[in-house]
């Protein structure tokens, strides 16, 4: 059985210029211990497709879909308050901006107790135990110093560590990083992807890596979704959209690597662009990024 | 022959930092005693991670901040803003491009404004003049004179980044340093703008300073590149030279954290993988 299963997901913003689709028909499914990636490009999607799957969109989000089931327990069905029990600590998700991704006013210790308080309903002793456990497990030094220690004391790499102690302090069975590495430089972007890997590895958790970067997803997934503009252009392997790309987008994002320059030119989108598939539905959306 | 635009000799730059009533201030070197030079045309790119003084390094180069000590050229004219202040013409000839074209762009200003400003600043030409100026830098850099009237936010990330870079271009400046310019960018839009950077570079014949901590992009644009880590530049030679033989630790670090996506390595890892 998949751990999270998607069928024909869509999701919809209302907008005063009409309905904007922001996912259109997304099929998604991963198993138990599966590193999938999503790729695409800012605006195609990917990261409002996990919201929704987390119930984290805002009211003008209209979502729908013939299935959304996590570990065979439908979340179309569930209130609310049911879903909330689920959320945060079966399925739990990591963020692009570490440091605006944590409360500024309280301490790195309290953000992870918190969690624990409310999922786990441990007492203030076994609270803070386990942090300081989540905190050695992710690799900060001085947990117990740490714990005390606010946002801005930390650097961007620590407080993405914070995150990911507070997103898997429930050991949950599904983690899903949005775009963990962007704001983080590339010697910090390789500890925290080996980190990220080797928490899967260890505790046999699903892993959905949200990302733009194709070296990110050559290191860490198995079978990778590659999404334009809503729509799901490919999926395949991870060898195999590297080595034979099927969709033109998966080629040309493929070529628009800077390593992969051939003369003085790189190759852009644009260069090879193509017409999505026309729809009825997603008329308005293919205009482009600018009004 | 090769006219060197920047020249930098044993520039050091401290911050002091904190002291209150019982504490002692500290002194931060963010910058130990660097030296460069660059060539008309060509580009220099400066890596390293954050914390390491490429954007203190930036800001001393732009004539922003002043070194604490060293020597600068610009155009072989010894520059110290600290002692002699800044010149409406050094300032010309200086320009920098900021990472986040988000931040760097006054929400409530319109583009045409924007591009008009420096001008309006710097040079005494009249309002029609710097009109039609910004109408052709626009077209130079992919966008259209129906822009002229729009505020930043009707702009996308890519466009954006082609603003700040046409506002930089304003004053015909010899030298651009680039201060991270793609890394907030996607993919293709990355590639859109570097091939606009290399096109304005043949155009205009300018020097680039390049600073990334992304070294595909690196690999891609620079002449030269200069390796910094805590304020030292560890590593300065030829783009094939570093890539091909890096000599420094931290240097090989850099290139061993940063992902590669070809199938050899995936080959590789997933291997590793079944193995474990």
């Amino acid at each position: 059985m998949p751990l999270l299963e998607i069928k024909n997901l869509t999701v919809s913003f209302d907008t005063a210029a009409g309905p904007f689709m922001a996912v259109q028909g997304i099929d998604l499914s991963i198993e138990p211990r599966e590193v999938l990636a999503i790729v695409g490009e800012s605006g195609s999607g990917k990261s409002v497709a996990m919201l929704a799957v987390m119930g984290l969109l805002p009211n003008t989000a209209t979502v729908k879909a013939d299935r959304m089931a996590f570990d065979g327990i439908d979340l179309l069905e569930l209130s609310p308050s049911e879903r909330r029990k689920i959320v945060g600590k079966d399925i739990s998700m990591i963020f692009q901006e570490p440091i605006a991704s944590l409360n500024p006013c309280f301490t790195a210790g309290f953000q992870i107790e918190e969690v624990l308080r409310f999922h786990m309903g441990m007492d203030r002793a076994q609270r803070r135990a386990r942090a300081i456990e989540l905190m050695k497990l992710v690799g900060i030094a001085d947990p117990e110093e740490r714990l005390n220690s606010f946002p801005h004391q930390m650097s961007g790499g620590q407080c993405q560590r914070v995150m990911i102690a507070i997103a898997i302090a429930c050991n949950p069975k599904l983690l899903i990083a949005d775009e963990p590495t962007t704001a983080l430089d590339v010697t910090i972007q390789k500890q925290i992807l080996d980190l990220l890997v080797g928490l899967q590895a260890k505790y046999g958790m699903g892993l959905i890596m949200i990302t733009h970067n194709m070296g990110v997803v050559a290191e860490t997934a198995d079978r990778v979704i590659v999404q334009y503009k809503g729509r799901k252009m490919e999926e395949a392997d991870v060898l195999s959209l590297f080595e034979q790309p099927k969709s033109n987008y998966t080629r040309a994002l493929l070529s628009a690597l800077p390593e992969n320059a051939v003369g003085d030119r790189l190759p852009t989108i644009s260069d090879m662009l193509f017409e999505p598939a026309p729809s009825a539905a997603g008329a308005g959306t293919a205009t482009g990024a600018a009004p | 022959m090769s006219v060197t635009v920047l020249e930098g000799k044993n520039i050091v730059r401290d911050y002091h930092v904190g002291g209150g009533l019982f504490r002692p201030s500290r002194t931060v070197h963010a910058v130990k005693g660097v030296s460069f030079s660059v060539d008309k045309g060509k580009t220099l790119a400066i890596v390293g991670e954050s914390g390491c003084g490429k954007s203190t390094l930036a800001r001393i180069i732009t004539l922003i901040d002043p070194a604490t000590s060293g020597e600068l050229f610009i155009d072989g004219n010894k520059v110290d803003i600290a002692k002699d202040g800044l010149t409406k013409e050094m300032r010309r000839k200086v320009q920098i491009v900021f990472q986040n074209p988000y931040g760097s762009l006054n929400p409530r200003q319109k583009i045409g404004d924007v591009l008009g400003e420096p001008l309006l600043i710097n040079t005494d030409k009249p309002a029609a003049e710097r009109r039609d100026l910004a109408m052709k830098m626009l077209k130079k850099v992919g966008l259209g004179p129906e822009h002229y009237n729009r505020y930043p936010h009707m702009f996308s990330g890519g466009q954006r980044q082609r603003i700040a870079i046409a506002r930089a271009l304003m004053l015909n400046p010899s030298l651009l340093v680039l201060d991270e310019p793609v890394s907030a960018l996607d993919l293709s839009v990355q590639a859109q703008v570097l091939n606009l950077l290399a096109d304005l570079q043949d155009e205009f014949k300018l020097t680039y300073v390049f600073i990334s901590h992304d070294l595909s992009v690196v690999r891609y644009i620079a002449d030269d590149v200069m390796v910094m880590y805590y304020g030292e530049a560890v590593e300065y030679g030829s783009r094939d030279e570093v890539f091909a033989d890096p000599k420094h630790s931290y240097t090989k670090t850099l290139f061993a954290a940063t992902p590669r996506a070809d199938v050899a390595s995936i080959k590789a890892r997933l291997a590793k993988k079944k193995a474990a």
